[in-house]
């Protein structure tokens, strides 16, 4: 596991576009916090970092937002489902396919129908503009590349 | 009569029919499931498209007799393509295509968004191009220049959250059932728009027409930590007015600047937001001292319908009797546009 507090929306993107070195298609990353924790930005750098030009916006209403970089990138979010068996979130990652990587807000209610995530982060809310990530990674070497991560943003 | 277009709309909660000859509405039917959905606090998509699909038979039979027409009547089928849930448009699609192949038809697949921007070119409003139109709703917040009906142009856009998941998000916090929108702006007539001071989106960062929402949603959530449970409840009323302003300010205020910008003497107003009727005021205020028409349609169509679908068909290109049986829903819009 790697923590790191970030002060500005601009170091939690620096974040995400670091966690998308470390895909390949087929991945999947979780996040998990709370409204306004900063999912959706470090979507954002995540997504900017793989390629994809003009606004990355959140799911929440439209469920699934897919866009295409270098890579097919799923951005979901199930904040509006109730059911876990739900097929949307299905549909989606189906059109991903193997090619693509998957950002999924709000998992608990599917996190069971998905496959094993690359990445997993937890926001928290540390007042004003800063914010506490708690990165998991799927296997040790995710977890190191993780570590470096942080460190290098930290140096 | 002269060319009467049989219209389906199925991309979000609302399952919907319209015909509508030229600039006439002769029949618009919206099934809504948003009582459905209330059960659960929000869309449920498969809830939605299994939905669609035992009701969107009866509800172009409907739209159909209300118009006093029948099918064989119908110059052209269209329906929504994209953008919205892809279980939801596909029921429409499926419907449309059967249809349209059954009977002989030309179909028109529609964007969404063209659909709201067009509900203004209907009568009775019937407002000709050029004119800056907002549209602002729980998936979308955007501003177009509309030199040509056909080709809407992407002015402003937001960056983050939309304006009503914003609005959806804050009644949330304060305790009101989905759809918030509504609750939210009754909460807010008894209440103080400058009690708060709410960061409105990008402020001060130029001349630019896009939005930003997201920074308004976590004020408010750190706003109702700090106060606690029952101050909260106290002061539900002046947060609800304060949260709404920020939220519907600056989407009256850039759509002021993009008219100036681009020297048009019309604006209109859009989407589900568009019935906000906060929202509605501040537009009609800012035209009024500008000397600008402005185009308002009634809030049924600002919120999901057919009729708008229809007339956003005018303006797209029909594609021929067979060669729609292998098009498809498409969830996505397109990079920052809309797809004719």
């Amino acid at each position: 596991m790697a923590e790191i507090t970030t002060h500005t929306a601009e170091q939690t993107e620096a974040i995400g576009a670091g966690i998308a070195v470390l895909l390949v298609a087929g991945d999947i990353v979780l996040l998990r916090g709370d409204l306004g924790a900063g999912k959706t930005t470090l979507v954002r750098g995540a997504a900017r970092a793989l390629g994809v030009e003009g606004p990355i916006t959140s799911p929440t209403f439209t469920i699934a937002n897919a866009y295409i970089g270098r890579i097919p990138v799923a951005h979901l979010d199930t904040w509006r489902l109730s059911d876990p068996d739900d097929e949307e979130i299905g549909l989606a990652l189906e059109a991903i396919g193997e090619d693509g990587v998957a950002f999924v807000e709000w998992p608990d209610s599917i996190a069971a129908g998905l496959p094993e995530p690359r990445v997993s982060v937890d926001i928290e809310h540390g007042g004003g503009d800063s914010r506490l990530l708690r990165m998991t990674g799927r296997d040790p070497g995710t977890d190191r590349s993780l570590g470096e991560l942080v460190d290098n943003l930290r140096a | 009569m002269t060319d009467p277009v049989l219209a389906i709309e199925t991309s979000c909660d609302e399952t919907a029919a319209a015909v509508v000859d030229g600039r006439r509405i002769l029949s618009s039917i919206v099934a809504s499931q948003a009582e459905l959905h209330s059960v659960y606090g929000g869309v449920v998509p498969e809830v939605a498209a299994r939905h669609h699909l035992t009701t969107v038979n009866a509800v172009v039979d409907e739209a159909l007799r209300e118009a006093g027409v029948s099918l064989s009547d119908i110059a052209r089928i269209a329906v929504t393509r994209r953008p919205g849930l892809i279980g939801a448009l596909l029921v429409g699609v499926a419907t449309a295509k059967a249809l349209a192949y059954a009977t002989g038809k030309d179909l028109v697949m529609v964007d969404h968004l063209h659909g709201h921007i067009a509900a203004v070119w209907l009568e009775p409003l019937a407002l000709d191009a050029p004119f800056v139109a907002l549209t602002a709703s729980g998936g979308h917040t955007r501003i177009d220049l509309v030199d040509d009906y056909a080709a809407p142009q992407l002015l402003g856009q937001t960056l983050d959250d939309a304006a009503g998941e914003a609005i959806d998000k804050g009644a949330r916090l304060l305790g009101i059932p989905y759809p918030g929108g509504p609750g939210l702006e009754v909460l807010a007539r008894d209440g103080d728009p400058t009690a708060f001071d709410f960061p409105v989106g990008l402020r001060g960062r130029g001349p630019s027409l896009d939005f930003s929402y997201a920074g308004v949603k976590t004020a408010l959530l750190y706003v109702v930590r700090d106060l606690g449970e029952e101050d909260t409840t106290a002061r539900r009323a002046d947060l609800a007015a304060s949260y709404q302003e920020a939220i519907v300010r600056p989407l009256a205020d850039r759509l002021m600047r993009a008219a100036e910008i681009h020297g048009v003497p019309a604006v209109s107003i859009g989407g589900g937001v568009a019935a906000n009727g906060r929202l509605r005021h501040l537009v009609e205020e800012g035209a009024a001292s500008r000397g600008l028409r402005v185009a308002i349609p009634d809030r049924s169509l600002c919120t999901d319908n057919a009729a708008m679908i229809g007339a956003a068909a005018a303006f797209s290109p029909a594609i021929p009797w067979p060669r729609y049986v292998g098009e498809d829903a498409i969830a996505t819009a397109p990079p920052g546009g809309i797809a004719a």
